[in-house]
């Protein structure tokens, strides 16, 4: 969809005057240590990421990766990003129609208890459960009693994990739709449309941009999450060990090669989450809204 | 489809935006709410519509409360003020939009919603652009579009916000002829906001002028322009030039001199506010039962000239409209009697 | 849906034709409460069942008071790190123009998307005694890895984009119009940057700098592995409730995980009222 207000794009330095702009020795300074510092704390840990996993040979990165155990890693992972990413998609969308196309009281302070996840330490968002669900936990006696066991198993580290990625849709969703407006679900339902079809065919469609783009970052810190799943999981090998679970044994057993060859894999993971994130934001800025960063 | 509102109080978070509004729509009929922003022209609208419910009063289509029915169930096309287009579909899948999401039988067949869509793009004079995006289409095409859309539903009443406010100058008349072509030929009811008088005036059957959440009149363009019923009116509908007056023996008196005006029938004595409009007087010679004054300021407004009179001991200043070769602009004094005029109480 | 007249008065939410009202906040409500309120009241409620000395003795130990020293001051000289170098990556990436920028800006949201202990075990190997950095610091006397110094690096890298994220919106809404304004009323650069940019931003550099703050203090994966861990000089509060928690004694866990989201909050609080202040004087 061509937007015709975009395409009379005035490139920034042609309207650089020289009176609002610093001297160039100042300009290579500044750019000079912004290059340098990126490249220090973000380009060389990358780097390192892929030249210590292939540090001998294409052969042992491949052995690595194909151990039983990096295996198991691997597909707990993509289990628990397969279920707490689902369910964050659905309290996500549920929470940003509530909180955006509704006025009511206490909204604000909901919107705050929403953002909560992120200000709790991971390693206290797995500690909560800890106390709720271990052996002296509040409801330990009861589940074991039932032989419910949620600790140091696949529930566990699913709930840790839903809790820490709890907020990515939906405070992507709700500055979205709140800008939109209830303009168009008024037209739909003017036209006839009921609750469900407005959502399906005009919201939805409106939004789909900054849903996948809560998604995707929803989903790399899933598969990423090391604090609270490290103190849910119990580190059991190839039973609950998630790959960042699995690069911190293997580094700590000093198999340097294995851990930064599953570290490598979380690292493509990565890159590919930013670069579908870039290529998000520039086809579709407008439509996931000026929300970027946390 | 005939429309009443009876009696409508609506009140946001406790503020008041209409006060017991009641207004008969004819069935056909093409009817302007006209106002300041403020006014509740949009609320009262949009209660009409079922997008906001009243705090008191009803709403019948016909003789069917319609109060008690949802948005969907009133079978209302509206509008919207930015069109509310949806721009992740094509012109032809919003026009279809209306019937595709209705249920079983009711539903028309994809090629039977393709047929109406392009026939309602006739209509509306945009053949060929059934594969555009909102995005793709100007202005006045996506009001078009709009207006399309709501019509697809067949619906009892056809209600527009501000359908032209974002539109240029030009394009807006173009509009504004083509929408009373529609309604013509449609019949729909058809209710419209608007702040624009000249819109207002020019298009309606009727026009209701609104002012802080109350109807202040409605009739036709010549009624509310002639005889408007208060000053409010007076001031926002057209130019009015008012002075203070007094009413005394059944006369109206200008500091101690009548005015050649009797005063309407169970007119209280005392003071009062004269208004006319700068354009509606009578110039005269001599001057025995008139308003003299002396030019103060005179301008050229377009085939006009507006002069500016200091009247009376404590120097009034009123505006009043002269021929632009009319000699009286030049003099330094200059004597006329409203043609038609109007007295309110004193504020 | 009911259409009987609204109330006037108190009401809980204004009248909307929107339908899902009652079903989506429902949903969300439940779902918030199960996984997040619930969890962490249970938090609440083991600390206070502590009694108020048991919670001081554990708080009072020195290992516990040398966590959260370490921790807090860490955080706090990563994010005084990152509000400098962070708004100058900004202002480089919002004012200047260079073959790049695009890739340079996406980079910025790496600390992001990377899991923590993959950055943990990277710049751990940088920073190690014979890593590529650390090799070279390693003549001017300085070692990184396993010091709190790591603990400071591990952190800046976490913390960098929060500041940028939230100082570049802003700085990207700058009226040009005010520059000139200020350069045709005499200001030379510096005191435009100073005088007229500066105070326009505080606001967004003191968030910037709160985001990174509270992150910083919760952060585990990244840490761990550069810390070194020795109790008393590189070990952090996140990391000793852990400790707690494999030595099954969860009071201390519980007292620690309290006591550090208390500081948090209040440190948050204290942010918020700098930013409240700053918004009244700046606009």
């Amino acid at each position: 969809m061509a937007d015709p207000e975009i395409k009379s794009y005035e490139p920034l330095h042609e309207s650089l005057s020289a009176a609002v702009t610093e001297s160039r020795p100042v300009r290579w300074v500044a750019m000079g240590t912004a290059f340098v510092f990126l490249a220090v704390f973000l380009l060389l840990p990358l780097i390192v990421v892929f030249h210590e996993a292939l540090a001998k040979g294409v052969g042992s990165y491949a052995e690595a990766l194909a151990s039983p155990d990096t295996r198991s890693a691997i597909r707990l992972t993509l289990l628990v990003a397969a279920i707490s990413v689902p369910l964050n998609v659905i309290f996500g969308i549920s929470a940003a129609w509530a909180i955006a196309k509704f006025e009511f009281k206490g909204k604000a302070f909901l919107t705050t208890l929403i953002d909560l996840p992120f200000s709790v330490s991971p390693v206290i968002s797995g500690l909560v459960y800890v106390l709720l669900f271990g052996a002296q936990g509040l409801l330990g006696e009861w589940l074991k009693a039932h032989g419910i066991v949620i600790l140091f198993a696949v529930p566990g580290i699913v709930l840790a994990t839903v809790f820490v990625t709890f907020p990515f849709v939906a405070r992507e969703l709700i500055p979205l739709m709140q800008e939109q407006g209830n303009g168009d679900e008024e037209a739909a339902l003017s036209l006839g449309a009921n609750g469900w079809q407005t959502f399906r065919y005009v919201t939805l469609p409106n939004v789909k941009w900054g849903l996948l783009y809560g998604v995707l970052l929803c989903n790399a810190r899933a598969m990423g999450e090391f604090g609270a799943v490290s103190v849910v999981s119990g580190h059991i090998r190839g039973l609950t060990n998630t790959m960042p679970l699995h690069v911190e044994i293997l580094y700590n057993e000093y198999n340097a090669v294995g851990a930064f060859a599953v570290a490598s894999l979380l690292a493509g993971l990565a890159l590919v989450t930013l670069v579908l994130k870039t290529l998000l934001e520039m086809r579709y800025g407008a439509e996931i809204a000026a929300t970027r960063g946390h | 489809m005939e429309v009443r509102v009876v009696n409508v109080r609506k009140e946001f978070e406790l503020f008041p935006a209409l006060h017991d509004v009641s207004l008969d729509i004819r069935s056909g009929e093409l009817i302007a709410l006209l106002g300041p922003s403020g006014s509740g022209k949009t609320t009262l609208l949009r209660l009409i519509a079922g997008l906001e419910r009243p705090t008191k009063g009803a709403i019948f289509f016909g003789d069917e409360d319609a109060s008690q029915k949802s948005i969907q169930e009133r079978n209302v096309g509206f509008v919207f003020q930015h069109y509310a287009l949806f721009r992740h579909m094509t012109v032809a899948d919003n026009i279809g939009f209306g019937l595709k999401v209705r249920h079983g039988a009711a539903r028309p067949s994809a090629q039977e919603i393709r047929r109406r869509a392009s026939e309602l793009l006739d209509l509306v004079q945009l053949s060929g652009l059934e594969k555009r995006y909102p995005a793709q289409l100007s202005g006045g095409q996506r009001q078009r579009v709009a207006l399309a859309r709501a019509m697809a539903i067949e619906p009892k009443v056809l209600l527009l916000d501000e359908p032209f406010g974002a539109l240029d100058a030009q394009v807006r008349r173009e509009l504004r002829r083509w929408l009373r072509e529609i309604h013509d030929a449609t019949g729909h009811t058809t209710v419209f906001v608007t702040h624009d008088q000249e819109e207002a005036l020019e298009l309606a059957d009727r026009v209701v002028v609104m002012s802080q959440g109350r109807i202040e009149q409605v009739g036709s363009a010549d009624e509310i322009y002639d005889i408007p019923n208060s000053p409010f009116v007076y001031n926002f509908v057209g130019e009015s030039s008012s002075l203070p007056v007094k009413v005394e023996g059944g006369e109206l008196w200008i500091a101690d001199r009548p005015i050649g005006l009797s005063a309407p029938q169970g007119a209280p004595s005392g003071e009062a506010l004269l208004y006319f409009r700068p354009h509606d007087v009578e110039l005269l010679e001599g001057c025995s039962g008139c308003i003299a004054g002396t030019v103060a300021a005179s301008r050229r407004v377009a085939g006009t000239r507006r002069v500016e009179l200091e009247v009376g001991g404590e120097r009034q200043r009123v505006e009043i409209e002269l021929p632009v070769d009319h000699p009286a602009a030049q003099k330094s004094r200059v004597a006329f009697r409203p043609r038609r005029w109007k007295l309110f109480p004193a504020a | 849906m009911t259409t009987a007249p609204a109330q006037a008065g108190w009401r809980f939410r204004q009248p909307s034709v929107i339908p899902g009202f009652g079903l989506t906040l429902g949903f969300s409500l439940a779902y918030l409460t199960l996984i997040i309120l619930i969890p962490l009241s249970g938090l609440v409620w083991r600390s206070a069942a502590l009694g108020w000395t048991d919670f001081w003795a554990i708080v009072a130990d020195r290992r516990t008071l040398n966590a959260l020293k370490i921790s807090f001051g860490t955080a706090f000289i990563a994010a005084a790190v990152n509000v400098v170098f962070g708004t100058i990556v900004a202002w480089v990436l919002v004012r200047y123009r260079f073959p790049g920028r695009r890739i340079a800006d996406a980079m910025v949201d790496l600390p992001f998307a990377l899991p923590t202990a993959v950055a943990g075990i990277a710049l751990t190997t940088l920073y190690a005694p014979n890593g590529w950095i650390g090799q070279l610091l390693m003549p001017l006397g300085i070692k990184v890895a396993y010091t709190p110094l790591g603990i400071v690096v591990a952190l800046v890298f976490i913390g960098l984009p929060f500041v940028v994220r939230t100082v570049q919106p802003i700085m990207e809404e700058i009226d040009r119009e005010v520059e000139e304004a200020a350069a045709s009323l005499g200001a030379s650069r510096f005191q435009i940057i100073t005088r007229v940019l500066f105070p326009g931003l505080a606001p967004a550099i003191i968030t910037g700098f709160a985001l990174a703050f509270a992150r910083g203090v919760g952060e585990y994966g990244s840490v761990i592995f550069i810390a070194g861990n020795l109790p008393f000089k590189s070990e952090i509060a996140p990391l000793l409730i852990v400790i707690r928690l494999e030595e099954y004694n969860y009071e201390a866990a519980t007292a620690i995980a309290a006591i550090m989201l208390a500081l948090s909050f209040v440190m948050l609080l204290v942010v918020n009222l700098a930013q409240t202040w700053s918004r009244k004087r700046y606009g």
